[in-house]
């Protein structure tokens, strides 16, 4: 290929200044965002794992007919936990932390921007998920859904603490999620290397901007219902109180204003990964690159127009229901257009089936049938039959697992030579992938058919004459199989990490910036930032037309670009390590969580937020501020 | 399993002998029907894009020349302005737009069959969930002709029905799968669901929102007679219960009124007239008990009595410890609520 910018040597001081610092408050200090990010997949890992056990516990009760193993109070904790936890702790905060790994990289970017504020979202989110774990196992689990609809989860029906525990922590959780969003977005606009104009993004770094504009316009409305809930439930507010002119369907409108667009959240990043994965192997651009990106900006616009389809079945008004039909279904025109585009790559390709390219393709097939049966479900007639029953269960699983979880695990086989300088077994990982792709199938499938034959869902048993024990009993052995397939991975994982192939910078031969670099790349990143001369640098003759000289090596100065042509405007200095985001994060969950139990805690847990926020932000002056005019020439 | 096998070997009524219909895919009401039929026209739209694409995709790939060694991408058409949207690409996208068209036209023709029954001489029944019950009042004109009953939903079969829906507590839904689509019981709001059970028959449904701890033991059947049969039962159910008229069941009605039951529950004719529980003025003439977890025999009536929450464990009502005399007049007494 082309000389990368890797081969350049690395520059000892560069890596000083980017690097974190030793010990135990150097790494409670860490704000490079490969650390960050690498903490942050690892923790959300383990959240799927939390809540794939959930899971498997779900099954294991409705493998038969009228079993009694778990009775109706833990069952719905189970349910509402594993909800809980696939859709605040796993599915977005992944994505999330993928994008802050590869995007600085794939832009050719030294940094993130705001990098404390990225480790201090980091804290806030392990914090609010072990919290909740941790009250999950004081037998304070919330049981009231991952919905948590009123008047259930209201303070009538759902005394004591358990659904205050949701509440609080799911406004906090979105905390996190809302300045990673922030972080992203300013991370794209304005550092891109010089020449990745918007036209010459990668197709992931484009979902990752799509992505976070949306959690802007999402997160706060699940933010503010949580908030109204907790207020109602610690201070005898009535938002959502009929007796007192409060709404409960409020609840509804402001949960699935949010509650939609999640799951375009959890599925637009995995978009980005397929075109990443497919265009590598099949050694190829993705065919029509605009209007893909048109496809996704559509998707993310629609996605807030069909909220109400999740409540066809309160009194909405006739007219309202078609328009939300329509909408709902129309969305499935963009996706469409981009699984024909996928199509047309592998069409014209030369294709390589490696691990990342199976778990790829398997999408084709999954999300087909998830999108399909999505179709079945924007209409309002057949939603009212299979509503709330265990067709949407496999629905939404096959949109979900197949529309992220199996990309998601194809990216980690693809960037794992990049986070960790070592390919991943590739024997294993056939296995892991046919059995992943097996397992699945054997237990979802079964629970469309479940549903319409009747079999509601959140039901902790059934009655044998209903005849869906059949069913079940292959579900529940599809998940083992799931299960299985995931546990190999883990060993993958654990085996490639020290005895893997050393990859190199660039394993795949792929064409994109983040291959630029060695594996797993310098603190700094790139000891040059490239500058970008086509929309797969590493493809094209001029691909990396130059580096960029002239930033500073002994401080953390980037590079910052214009929105649209990424012409370097000026430079910036990012903040050094910094123990006060961990301090303050510390601060402000005493404050969340001491709020449950009282809401005094909102006054003492600020007066004990001030100091480390005051410290964290004071002004420093030095030799910073100096140089900045100086012209940086390509 | 115990519970089925009491339930075949002891199962009271005819009604009961039957497993009742509750599949979306054997409709027995015009309005399941209808959506049958778009899910058949949906179904089959469905499989054929499934078909086409999935077929699209494994040709793409069968004949694209495979690779295991890396070899140089071909990235002919990166330097170069996108070429023209390649024709198929264009094709299928219009397809599915054509076919989406298709499905929503159909939803919406559908929807307006739906609403469309004819509503003349229906049947009107006031249903209102509770946590984890139903309540049913049957409405009429005449305020005299009105009855309260509960967790069974009876119907002439071939007439049109409404039902009046409203919660007591958190958000339930009505859903008889054979019969209709679902709706939501909404506090402090009414909604309304039309049906027609075209044939008699029992109808299981069961609650589909999640209503808490008993959710999954929320059920229901809906029991379709031939119009005059109909007209019987609720003759029958608009009389208050009778007199006791032996001594035991003298006793029973005293146990009644003396214990926690009439607290809650309604026994019509007596002093009995709380509403926390179920109407139990013609408890003998239902086939479940506890909301379908249950078949209504005397067994299952006195371990009920005795311990409910060892069927159900969330169930709002006491234990009530009754000695053995007490509970067999009880018993006796209830027995002549028909
Ligand atoms: C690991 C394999 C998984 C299995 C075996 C599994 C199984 C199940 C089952 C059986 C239910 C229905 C529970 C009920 O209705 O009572 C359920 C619900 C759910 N699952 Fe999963 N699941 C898995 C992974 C996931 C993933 C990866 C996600 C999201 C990214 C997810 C999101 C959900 C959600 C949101 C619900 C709805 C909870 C509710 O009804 O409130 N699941 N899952
Ligand atoms: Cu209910």
């Amino acid at each position: 290929m082309n000389p990368s910018p890797a081969v350049e040597p690395r520059n000892a001081v560069l890596d000083r200044t980017w690097s974190d610092p030793p010990g135990l408050i150097g790494w409670l200090s860490a704000i490079n965002h490969k650390t960050i990010s690498v903490r942050f997949m690892l923790t959300t890992f383990g959240f799927f794992a939390a809540g794939g056990v959930l899971a498997l516990l779900i099954r294991l009760q409705l493998t038969v007919p009228d079993n009694k193993l778990i009775g109706p109070d833990f069952y719905n904790q189970l349910f509402t936990m594993h909800g809980t936890t696939m859709m605040f702790l796993f599915a977005v905060p992944v994505m999330q932390a993928v994008a802050t790994y590869l995007v600085p990289l794939m832009i050719g970017a030294r940094g993130i921007a705001f990098p404390r504020m990225n480790a201090f979202a980091y804290w806030i989110f392990l914090f609010g998920g072990l919290m909740l774990y941790a009250a999950f196992i004081l037998d304070i689990g919330p049981d009231a859904g991952w919905f948590a609809y009123p008047p259930l989860a209201g303070p009538e029906y759902s005394p004591g603490k358990r659904t205050d525990f949701w509440a609080q922590l799911i406004t906090y959780t979105e905390l996190s999620g809302l300045l990673e969003a922030v972080i992203l977005i300013t991370t794209i606009f304005k550092m891109r290397a010089p020449g990745m104009t918007l036209n010459r993004m990668p197709l992931f770094v484009w979902t990752m901007l799509v992505t976070s504009f949306m959690v802007m316009f999402a997160m706060p409305s699940v933010m503010l219902a949580s908030t109204a809930l907790i207020t109602d439930r610690l201070v005898g507010t009535h938002f959502y109180n009929p007796a007192e002119g409060g709404d409960v369907v409020l609840w509804q409108h402001l949960f699935w204003f949010f509650g939609h667009p999640e799951v375009y959240l959890i599925f637009i990043p995995p978009l980005g990964f397929m075109s990443s994965i497919i265009a590598t192997f099949a050694r190829r651009p993705i065919y029509g690159y605009p209007v893909m990106v048109l496809a996704i900006i559509a998707t993310a616009f629609l996605a807030f127009s069909l909220w109400v389809h999740h409540m066809f079945a309160t009194n909405v008004p006739e007219l309202g229901k078609s328009f939300f039909t329509a909408a709902s279904a129309m969305i499935a025109i963009p996706t469409a257009a981009q699984m024909f585009c996928w199509i047309a790559t592998l069409w014209a390709g030369r294709l390589n089936f490696r691990t990342p390219m199976l778990f790829a393709l398997s999408f084709f097939f999954i999300l087909l049938i998830g999108g399909l049966t999505g179709v079945m479900l924007a209409s309002v007639s057949l939603d009212l039959q299979v509503h709330d029953t265990f067709f949407v269960v496999a629905h939404l699983h096959y949109v979900l697992i197949g529309g992220a979880v199996f990309p998601l695990f194809g990216a980690f086989y693809y960037w794992f030579p990049k986070f960790t300088g070592r390919m991943m077994g590739e024997r294993l990982g056939k296995w892991n992938f046919w059995l992943m792709f097996v397992g699945f199938n054997v237990a979802f499938f079964p629970m469309h058919i479940a549903g319409l034959r009747g079999m509601p869902r959140r039901v902790y048993t059934y009655p044998a004459e209903m005849g869906w024990g059949l069913l079940n009993l292959i579900s529940t052995i599809g998940a083992a199989i799931l299960a299985v397939g995931i546990l190999l991975f883990v060993v993958n994982v654990l085996l490639s990490r020290k005895r893997g192939d050393m990859a190199g910078a660039d394993p795949w031969a792929a064409g994109t910036l983040e291959w630029a670099t060695s594996s797993p790349p310098s603190p700094g990143n790139f000891p040059r930032p490239p500058v970008v001369g086509s929309r797969f640098p590493l493809w094209s003759k001029d691909g990396v037309a130059g580096t960029v000289r002239g930033l500073a090596d002994d401080r953390r100065e980037v590079l910052v670009t214009s929105v649209n042509d990424a012409v370097p405007n000026h430079r910036a200095v990012m903040p050094e390590s910094s123990p006060w985001p961990f301090v303050s994060a510390v601060a402000v969950t005493v404050l969340f969580i001491g709020s449950i139990f009282t809401p005094w805690a909102i006054v003492w847990g600020a007066v004990l937020c001030t100091p480390p926020l005051v410290i964290w932000f004071w002004p420093k002056r030095g030799p910073t501020q100096k140089n900045i005019e100086r012209e940086v020439k390509p | 399993m115990r519970a089925l096998m009491s339930f075949l070997l002891l199962g009271a009524s005819k009604l009961a002998a039957a497993v009742p219909a509750q599949n979306a895919l054997e409709p027995l009401g015009v309005q399941a029907a209808g959506i049958h039929d778009l899910w058949r026209l949906t179904l089959l739209i469905c499989t054929l894009v499934f078909a086409a694409v999935l077929a699209a995709f494994l040709y793409a790939i069968w004949r694209a020349p495979h690779s295991k060694v890396q070899l140089a991408p071909d990235v002919s058409t990166l330097d170069q302005p996108e070429p023209k949207l390649g024709r198929p690409v264009v094709i299928g996208v219009a397809i599915s737009i054509v076919l989406l068209a298709v499905l929503i036209v159909a939803d919406f023709v559908t929807e307006r069959r739906l609403a469309r029954l004819p509503l003349k001489d229906a049947v009107r029944i006031e249903v209102t969930g509770h946590m984890w019950w139903w309540g049913a009042r049957y409405l009429d004109d005449e305020p005299s002709r009105m009855f309260d009953a509960a967790n069974e939903i009876h119907v002439p079969a071939g007439k049109p029905v409404i039902l009046k829906l409203n919660s007591a507590d958190v958000i339930h839904s009505f859903w008889a799968p054979s019969l209709h689509g679902k709706k939501d019981l909404i506090p402090g709001r009414t909604s309304l669901l039309h049906f027609r059970a075209d044939q008699p028959g029992v109808y299981r449904g069961q609650c589909a929102e999640f209503c808490g701890f008993e959710h999954a033991l929320m059920a229901f059947t809906v029991v379709a007679h031939p119009p005059a049969e109909y007209e019987a039962w609720a003759a029958r159910q608009r009389l208050p219960a009778p007199a006791p008229a032996t001594a035991l069941q003298k006793q029973g009605l005293e146990v009644f009124m003396r214990s926690t039951c009439a607290m809650c529950h309604t026994v019509a004719g007596t002093e009995a007239g709380a509403r926390l529980g179920p109407d139990l003025t013609h408890l003998a003439s239902r086939s479940m008990l506890a909301s379908g977890t249950l078949p209504n025999t005397p067994q299952y009536l006195a371990a009920w009595i005795l311990d409910p929450q060892k069927f159900k464990k969330g169930a709002n009502m006491p234990a009530t410890p009754l000695s053995a005399h007490e509970l067999e007049a009880l018993m006796a007494y209830l027995e002549t609520l028909k």
